[in-house]
């Protein structure tokens, strides 16, 4: 029996109560305060998600989670990307979640907890393009030595492990050859250097110089890491997805409380029908983009090693319609949707983040086009 | 009654007995570029006996409006067996039996507006294929501002006396009976006083004239009415639908429900060129080098997301609907249906090159199609028409 794409009863619970939940943690303007001081990372936002059980919606029961699935995951994120909640939710409760299932469950039990916080070291480039990883993870015995960079790592300030993908066999380019390591974040030989990003998140570069990795920290089969990542980097990036159709739909609803509020010419600009077709059609894309969003997270739910293509539909719809919903924000604002003091351009600087992290508009529309036979 | 089992399995199983005996084989051999459409009426020429034949079978019991009450000529199927026929049909290649104006749009109206005496008399002869019903909405001087309509129906005590002319009527030179909207109350507000009217149309005084479109063909016409007498009743049965001077509500619940069928065309798999196929597989039936231009592959590209992004919104929407309904967002699939209906053929015209500007060439109907498609934006309300309800409706800025 396939799903609708219309949420359940208990998905439209789960929404009230994350909304009421995030109201009161983390509104916009929790955000801005954490900007202000520097902050990238909020630990107490993070407990706080823990003990609400975000933390374990892709876990199993037996782990300490609740098992929800991705179209849950997939709400939370969307609310979180409204309200411009920052946390690593993506990397650690999604991704992670995803890549280690069937992991051993004391490994997992500090995802559930919120004690452990994980960053996917996966790119190198400016581009995402997990199978051009050239860091290398030379055997050495029973052991592995990792030397390389990994940059644009989301989360890997405040990360307690991290995901690496590494090459152990075959060359740039290749899919077989890779390895996926889970190690600590703080083990000899790895250094991480914060980079500042338009969106004040914690984004960092890992240069790895002979970090020591033993059998025990791979995750899936030496030289098939690809295999261990394929559908965590999926599940991130419908999760991401999602958290972008949020920040679209937060940039809009302030764009029409705005239209309804501002009078120039003795009248409300909404009023304007130039204003009025604008805000329509970007309704209309960012409903369209809401059943792609629904049909990935149902997709993920219910046939995962099927869904590539409709997670790619998502996450390419998902980035430009971000990208319209924030432009025609700032747009329709006028000046004030300049100022820094305005909240419009927290979400124009997300949406940019987000419409590089785990594939741009172009990479996942290439995964549909090959795909869908052309 | 209907002549089927309520329990979805053995339902099953007695309409693909159905199809398999009732269906002529010739039909179902057809490949879908060959088929013509079966519009029923009393000049309809059947393209063959066997879609004579696979009309009237399904008729006879109801097939033909599955899901209609079976005393007014349907078959009285819930809305899951009307699925299942759907999917056996489709299993069995067999075409649809019959379509038409009276079937999409009059019934409709009747089941939601009429009175079981105008039910009784219009609609099996719709279900039977009898009558062939055309649309007369637009006016040359009422197209988005549709209440504007000048057609005048003057009270002459037992009967009306027609005058007007409607534009773009869908086959009016092929149908038997219009629904028009009609003037009956000249001093009202615009929207207070017109009346949703059946007129025969082999009356005295009632002309069509095709409209040669830029695609070639001319399937509108305009239509005249000329000192047209219209009875008020047939054996005590009105020929007003809803009531007298509120044809505007039936008008409007209507147009809501072609707009949800205009948009379904911009989704997924297409008729026309692409023949149910995906545009995928189109492109392998092409020389390779027509898709290495990168700005046509990125267009393309970009279709197909948007394509199958749509195919989910409606989706999504057909189940919204189940569930408490959709409102004036249905503006939105008929405004982005179409939009990208539009910008499909855009791109199949750039793949094709050169091919595709033949008439005749090795695309077929490409060309007309292409053409075709301009209207979807245009015909059922504009795409502006939507926009401003979307505004105004669903987002609720302000109106002036």
């Amino acid at each position: 029996m396939v799903a609708s794409l219309v949420p359940t009863e208990d998905e439209v619970m789960l929404r009230d109560a994350a909304r009421g939940f995030l109201s009161e943690s983390s509104p916009i303007t929790a955000f801005r305060a954490n900007r202000d001081a520097g902050r990238t990372y909020d630990p107490g936002l993070w407990k706080e998600m823990a003990q609400m059980g975000w933390t374990g919606v892709l876990l199993s029961e037996e782990a300490g989670g609740s098992d929800m699935g991705h179209r849950a995951a997939g709400i939370l994120s969307e609310e979180m990307g409204e309200v411009l909640a920052s946390s690593p939710f993506i990397s650690t409760a999604v991704m992670t979640a995803t890549a280690l299932k069937g992991a051993a469950n004391d490994r997992l039990a500090g995802i559930a907890d919120g004690s452990s916080i994980y960053a996917l070291a996966v790119d190198e480039g400016a581009k995402h393009a997990p199978l051009r990883t050239a860091l290398k993870a030379e055997k050495s015995g029973n052991a592995f030595r990792l030397s390389g960079r990994k940059v644009f790592v989301a989360d890997g300030g405040a990360a307690t492990r991290v995901l690496v993908l590494a090459r152990t066999a075959g060359a740039e380019g290749e899919a077989d050859g890779l390895t996926l390591f889970d190690i600590d974040a703080d083990r000899a030989g790895l250094s991480r250097t914060a980079k500042r990003t338009v969106d004040e998140r914690d984004h960092a570069q890992l240069d790895f110089d002979a970090v020591e990795a033993t059998g025990d920290d791979v995750v899936g089969e030496v030289d098939g890491g690809m295999a261990a990542i394929a559908t965590a980097l999926n599940a991130g990036q419908a999760a991401l997805s999602a958290e972008l159709l949020g920040v679209s739909a937060g940039a809009f609803g302030m764009t029409t409380g705005y239209l309804k509020e501002r009078k120039q010419f003795g009248r409300t600009i909404g009023s304007f029908q130039a204003l009025q077709h604008r805000a329509a059609h970007l309704f209309a894309e960012i409903e369209i983009t809401a059943s792609a969003i629904a049909n990935a997270g149902r997709m993920l739910d219910e046939s995962p090693e099927d869904a590539e293509i409709a997670v790619s539909i998502a996450k390419a719809r998902a980035t430009r319609t971000a990208k319209l919903a924030v432009s025609e924000g700032v747009q329709m604002h006028g000046g004030i949707g300049m100022t820094d003091e305005f909240d419009m351009g927290f979400f124009m600087k997300r949406a940019r983040v987000g419409a590089e992290w785990l594939g741009d508009y172009g990479y996942h529309a290439a995964r549909v086009a090959k795909a869908r036979g052309f | 009654m209907s002549s089927f089992s309520d329990d979805l399995d053995l339902f099953r199983s007695e309409v693909a007995a159905f199809i398999a005996e009732k269906c002529p084989q010739k039909l179902k051999d057809m490949p879908a570029s060959a088929r013509t459409i079966c519009w029923g009426g009393k000049r309809f020429e059947f393209a063959s006996d066997e879609q004579r034949i696979w009309m009237e079978n399904a008729a006879s019991v109801g097939l033909t409006a599955p899901r209609w009450p079976v005393e007014y000529g349907g078959a009285g199927l819930s809305r899951a067996q009307e699925k299942v026929f759907r999917e056996e049909m489709e299993k069995a290649k067999a075409p649809s039996p019959l379509e038409s104006f009276g079937l999409w749009m009059l019934g409709p109206a009747l089941l939601a507006f009429g009175t079981h005496e105008q039910k009784l008399k219009y609609l099996p002869d719709i279900t039977n294929g009898r009558i062939r019903w055309c649309q007369g909405y637009s006016e040359p001087g009422a197209g988005s501002d549709l209440a504007n309509v000048q057609t005048r129906a003057e009270d002459k005590g037992d009967h009306w006396v027609v005058n007007g002319q409607k534009i773009w009527t869908s086959y009016a030179n092929h149908a038997d009976w219009i629904f028009a909207l009609v003037r009956t109350d000249k001093d009202a507000p615009k929207h207070k006083g017109i009346s949703f009217m059946l007129i025969d149309m082999s009356e005295t005084g009632v002309s069509t004239k095709p409209i040669k479109l830029i695609s070639g063909s001319s399937p509108f016409c305009e239509t005249f009415f000329d000192d047209v007498t219209v009875p008020k009743q047939d054996d005590g049965t009105s020929r007003i639908v809803g009531e007298l001077n509120r044809g505007w509500d039936v008008a409007k619940h209507l147009l809501t429900h072609e707009r949800e069928m205009i948009g379904g065309g911009g989704s997924g798999a297409a008729g026309g060129i692409l023949g149910g196929r995906s545009l995928g597989a189109f492109i392998d039936t092409l020389d390779d080098h027509l898709m290495e231009d990168p700005i046509i592959r990125a267009e393309t590209m970009e279709l197909e997301i948007d394509t199958l992004a749509m195919g989910m919104t409606m989706e999504r929407y057909k189940d919204m609907a189940k569930q408490g309904g959709v409102g004036h967002a249905s503006a939105m699939l008929k405004y982005s249906g179409t939009e990208l209906n539009k910008r499909r053929y855009e791109i199949l015209m750039s793949i094709t090159g050169s091919e595709g500007v033949e008439w005749d060439g090795d695309h077929g109907t490409l060309a007309p199609e292409w053409l075709r498609t301009k209207a979807n934006s245009i015909e059922g309300g504009t795409s502006e028409v939507m926009l401003d309800i979307l505004s105004k409706r669903v987002l609720e800025l302000p109106s002036s």
